[in-house]
């Protein structure tokens, strides 16, 4: 079995698992993008037809699906600012580190704002 | 086909635009505005009022009834398909290890983009909030009652 190498700068820390949850959040909103879209087109085919889909968007099961949703967009687009300071602010680099656990911190701080709400409305 | 990786220190050797340059700007720039547009849009969307239980067509039909958010649906529509495409562009370059494959599937990518992005258009520019001979019930309550 290889070992890891001990002491660099990015493998196994917070630069490559910033990247891994940038990828895997990043393929889950494309897809939910393209359904998303195809929905709702449905209303130029009649107002029962959009109801009928969008309908499935209320179900216990695909509402909470919405939280991760939610959650996924929100950390993307978070580390996605951080992605951009690192690449055209000064101390972006210098910062990486501890503007990945804002980017967490804040993104938690939105959802917990968010999640009782949504699960309000989708249950209550 | 095996991939050729330049050395490290040698002179550029391209030819024609450097797409991959604009397309690296193009991530940040779409991406600065997708957050301003999707945190907007989920927010009047899914917290606002009854969140996600108030939309229905009659909803879709009040809010593309103002100018503003047709222009904004439209922006997200375009920026954020282009930015998701983009970027499974990025992930197929990656892991594709094939030549052919990674060529199809980048191909793939680029047409579901241009169809989703052709049909979202048209569905904003076509859209008709008060469609004759529907259920008054289902629809926004400026419809003409019929």
């Amino acid at each position: 079995m290889p070992t890891m190498p001990a002491g660099t700068l990015y493998r196994g820390k917070v630069g490559m698992w910033s990247w891994v949850l940038h990828r895997i959040t990043g393929v889950a909103i494309f897809f939910f993008l393209l359904v998303h879209v195809l929905d709702t087109a449905l209303v130029r085919l009649s107002p029962e037809a959009y109801n009928a889909v969008i309908g499935t968007y209320k179900t216990p099961i695909i509402g909470l699906a919405e939280l991760g949703l939610v959650a996924a967009i929100l950390f993307h687009a978070l580390n996605g600012v951080r992605v951009i300071l690192i690449d055209f602010w000064r101390k972006g680099v210098k910062y990486q580190n501890v503007m990945f656990w804002i980017v967490v911190a804040v993104a938690l701080l939105i959802f917990i704002g968010f999640a009782p709400r949504h699960l309000a409305h989708v249950f209550g | 086909m095996s991939v050729v990786i330049e050395q490290p220190r040698s002179p550029r050797s391209r030819k024609g635009a450097n797409w991959e340059k604009y397309g690296w700007m193009y991530m940040r720039a779409s991406g600065a505005l997708l957050v301003i547009l999707i945190f907007g849009h989920l927010f009047t969307n899914l917290f606002l009022g009854e969140g996600i239980k108030a939309i229905d067509f009659a909803f879709v039909g009040g809010k593309w009834s103002d100018p503003f958010w047709k222009v904004w649906d439209l922006a997200m529509l375009w920026l954020a398909l282009i930015h998701g495409t983009n970027g499974m562009r990025t992930i197929v370059n990656d892991y594709a290890s094939k030549e052919a494959v990674r060529k199809t599937l980048v191909w793939a990518l680029w047409g579901i983009c241009a169809v989703l992005v052709t049909l979202g258009t048209l569905v904003v520019f076509t859209f008709d909030p008060c469609p004759a001979g529907a259920a008054a019930e289902l629809l926004p309550s400026f419809c003409p009652a019929s």
